[in-house]
Order: structure tokens, then sequence, then C-alpha cells
């Protein structure tokens, strides 16, 4: 059972894709670190809020059929790891797609979904999934 | 930095042991490896355990403190450490009951790993399976340990790094020698058919591309290399035990077809052994998912990137190959996964080898033997190397 305040504090990296850039190197970093892990005391102070860019390509994915607790409503379910136009590598889930549709250089963009629920009266978690970009 | 010898080892039997609990399970292997040092259990004075999940798995916190209790060491009140570090928490624990010895802080140690796991369903399991990855921003957003191992698996294909055929085989070639050991869960060899064909868990990996959920223990002891005589005939050196990290979050890579941890503390360990990956008689690798042994023998210098696959395909991993042997105890994938017992099983089946009790899987003339054990998709990894005396 997720708190109200763990799924509050995630809103920015979930919902709007938030991270960070390093002032020092220019590198992007998702989900947000405050400080460049190369750079490290170099990097601090210099580190930027960055707004991910929502559109990008299947690097990879996958078909899950045995999932965990909280998606077995969901199976089977597409999961993706996309390369954005930042270059930056982001995982997530892929809906509005036929998951035997799905291939590697697919260009998709991320959207704000539900992702679960904890029980009928829980917290609803919300954040981003892919789709395809037409 | 004293030399350390493993004077002694033991495991159960790896299953669905609904008979056995955690408790019962640690104490046997723990009692098998005394017995097999010739030792009362009096002599050694700390513990380290490799252990996952028993909070989530059986409600149990502070097994450190069971194990000692149970195992009658707090009676000596002997100092008890429990090791954390997802899938490669047992060759963490190996690792640190290493160091004790090494150091000069303690001169006999026992290293044990347990995990008792079929107490729950499987989606509970894959819950915590899941939880050794980024739990915020890859199990939260629906993304599995199987389907990152899948996301791998499928990018080694497109790049050619692999075929399905050949990542495949990684079950085939556990499975081969799972039929050997007596005490592996599955005692079968499989087609490569068969693997294949398995029902689709993340694909392009199915059912027989994953380990399965167990109950298990494993434990060695150790002590310094010059006392080891003192004990027993038979024993076996650590040349090397070595570590490394990498992110929490797969994702969050430069490539996703290797292992940096894998590969830096394969470097570290041949360094501290004076060995090359050309010198491995006999390697016990991490195959929680079939492509992982891929990587693994790549990642550890056994085979170029491009090569490993077929190496398993080709049989030239089986005992008798006469190449490096691998997995001849049946791997995590056949002779079973009990995550905090992995790793240190992994110890047992090499000392098994290089003492040459390894019986009808023995690999002849073993000399030097290797084990990674892997923590979630990598982020964790131990490279241990053994020595025959
Ligand atoms: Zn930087």
């Amino acid at each position: 059972m997720a708190s109200v305040a763990k799924e509050w504090r995630e809103i920015p990296g979930r919902y709007n894709l938030r991270g960070t850039k390093c002032g020092s190197c220019g590198k992007v970093f998702f989900p947000s670190r405050s400080f460049c892990p190369v750079c490290r005391r170099e990097s601090i102070g210099k580190v930027e809020d960055y707004k991910l860019d929502r559109h990008g390509e299947v690097y990879s994915f996958s078909v899950v059929h045995e999932a965990p607790e909280s998606c077995s409503m969901l199976k089977p379910y597409a999961v993706v790891m996309v390369r954005n136009r930042d270059g930056v590598l982001l995982s997530g889930q892929m809906v509005d797609v036929d998951v035997d549709a799905i291939e590697i250089g697919m260009p998709v963009r991320a959207v704000l979904r539900k992702l679960d629920a904890d029980g009928l009266a829980g917290v609803i978690h919300y954040g981003f999934k892919f789709t395809p970009d037409l | 930095m004293r030399d350390v010898a493993i004077i002694g080892v033991g495991a159960t039997a790896f299953g669905e042991l609904w008979e056995k609990s955690f408790r019962s399970l640690g104490i046997e292997a723990g009692m098998k490896a005394i017995e097999d040092a010739n030792l009362s259990g009096d002599e050694i004075d700390a513990l380290y355990i490799g252990n996952m999940s028993a909070g989530r798995f059986i409600n149990q916190q502070h097994v450190d403190a069971l194990v000692a209790d149970y195992s009658g060491m707090a009676t000596n009140n002997v100092p008890a450490t429990r090791v954390e570090s997802g899938g490669a928490s047992g060759g963490v624990a190996f690792r640190e009951g290493v160091l004790a010895v090494a150091s000069g802080l303690h001169d006999m140690v026992l290293v044990g790993g347990a995990e008792k796991m079929t107490d729950l369903d499987d989606p509970a399991i894959g819950s915590i399976m899941d939880s050794t990855a980024d739990a915020e921003y890859e199990a939260g957003l629906g993304v599995t340990l199987a389907s990152n191992y899948a996301m791998i698996a499928r990018r080694m294909i497109h790049e050619g790094i692999a075929t399905r055929e050949e990542i495949a085989s990684v079950a085939v070639n556990s499975h081969f020698h799972g039929e050997l050991n007596p005490g592996a869960q599955f005692r079968r060899a499989v087609p490569l058919e068969t693997v294949l064909r398995s029902g689709p868990v993340a694909t392009p990996l199915g059912m027989f591309d994953c380990a399965p959920i167990s109950d298990g223990a494993a434990a060695v002891i150790l002590c310094p290399l010059e006392d080891a005589k003192e004990h027993v005939d038979r024993y076996v050196k650590v040349a090397a035990v070595a570590q490394a990290s990498d992110t929490l979050a797969l994702f969050q890579r430069d490539s996703i077809t290797e292992f940096r941890a894998t590969q830096a503390a394969a470097r570290r360990a041949y360094e501290a052994a004076g060995v090359t990956a050309a010198d491995i008689d006999v390697a016990e690798i991490h195959d929680d998912f079939s492509v992982a042994g891929v990587m693994a023998l790549q990642d550890l210098g056994m085979y170029a990137k491009g090569k490993a696959g077929a190496a398993f395909l080709n049989g030239e991993t089986h005992f008798d190959a006469g190449k490096t042997a691998v997995n001849t105890s049946g791997g995590l994938k056949a002779r079973g996964y009990p995550i905090g017992a992995a790793g240190v099983a992994q110890i047992v089946e090499l000392a098994e080898q290089l003492r040459g009790t390894a019986d009808k899987r023995q690999v002849k003339d073993a000399k030097h033997g290797l084990a990674q054990s892997v923590g979630g998709n990598g982020s964790a990894v131990t490279v241990s190397i053994l020595e025959a005396i």
C-alpha cells in the first residue's frame, strides 16, 4: 500500500517527465538526480531541472504475460525502452497498440495514464506510458 | 591480508520443500558444512548469512539472529550478519566472510545462504523479485525483472549478438547438468524445442528461460589457508573475491547488452588471482534468465561478444567438453534458485569440482573455478575465483 505522500513526491518525474541536466557536462538524467554521477562535486549547484522531450523511438520491448500483483489486471501488457529525442533511455508500458505490431524503431510519445490503484478506496497512481506517435 | 581456504561445504536439496521451514533449511546446510570440515561447531567465530527477503517471503526479519540462535552459535554469542544484495546476496555474503578471515579479524567463519520462497503465490513472489529493480521507475511502472532481461534478449537478437536458439540453449545446458546433480530441483535434460515452445513469461523469453521458484540453503566454512590441513585433507583456496556495482535501473546504462559490473568484477578477480579467463576450468554463472548466461560468458571474457551463444548451443559448455565447463551444478535454472542461497551454492559446487568430489559431472583435472553472482539486472555482481590445492 503506497502512501499519498510517496505518490506525491514522484509527481514531477512520473507525471511530467521532469529530470535534471548537469550544467557541467550537459548530460540529461531521468529520473532527476541532485548531482551528476560523472562530474560529482563539480556539478554541485550546476544541476538544473530539465523537462524531457516526450517523443522518441522504441529501443527494445517485451510483452509481459506473467505479471506482478500490481499489474495482474492488465496482462498481457507491453513494456518498452524508449530512446527519446534528448538521447535519454526511458522504460515504461506501451498502450493503445496491438502488442504484436510493436517493433524496434517505432515512433512513440509519452502520455499521462493511470498506472494502478491501491484497492478500491486506495490512491490511484498516475504516470507516463507510451503510445504510438502517429 | 591472509590467504583463505574453504574447508567444508554443504547444501540442502533445492526445490518446493513444503515440509521444510527457513530455519530447518539453514540448519541442515550449516550442519553439513560443519561436518564436512570435521568441526564441532564450537570453533566458528563469525556467521554471514546471504538472504534476500525473508521479511517479505516469510515475514521474518532479523534472520541473522535466527540463524545464530538455531545453529547454536548464539550460545557462544558469535556475531552474525545478514547480507542482502538482491540476487547477489549469497555472493556478497561469501565475499564478506572471506574478507573477515583474510583481514585477520576472524579465524573460522561460516557463510550461509538461504531462502524460503514457496510459501507465497507466484504473483506475490514476482513482486518481491521485481523490487530488486528500481521500485519507482521500473517496477512501479510495470517493468518486471523478467521483462528487463527480455528486452536485453530482444536487443541482443536485434544486434546480432545472439540468436533466440542460442539464448534458449543456456537453459538446455543447465538442464543437461541438472540431470547429473542429485541435489538439483530439476533432474532431467530438456531439448531446445521445449525451451523455445514454453509458455511466454515476457516475450521473447518463456517459462523455460527463467529459473524456478525454490526453497533451499547452502553453507561453506572458511579459515586461514595455513590452518586448513589441521582440519581436513581436501580443501580449496579462495584466490579472489571481487565485487562491482552499476546503476539500479537498467535503462540508465549506456549499453543493455553487457553488464559492466560483471566486467569490472571479473577484471579485479583475474588480477587478484593472477589468472586469465582462459585458465578457468569450471564456472558457475547466474542464469536466473537464460540470456544472462550468454552475457556472463562474454562479460567474463571467456568468449568475445557475439560468440558465447554458439558455445552453449554447441555444447562446448558441457562438463566433459574440454573447455570452460559452465553450470555443472545445473545452474540457477535446473539446480534451483532459492535466491539468497544461490551465490553460496555456486561456491559449494566449485569446491566439489576442485576437490574432485563432483561425481558424475566431475570436470577432469579442474584447477580453477569461477562463480558469478548477480543482483537485479546487473546492479551488483560478485566474481569469485577458487583454486585447487
Ligand atoms: Zn556532469
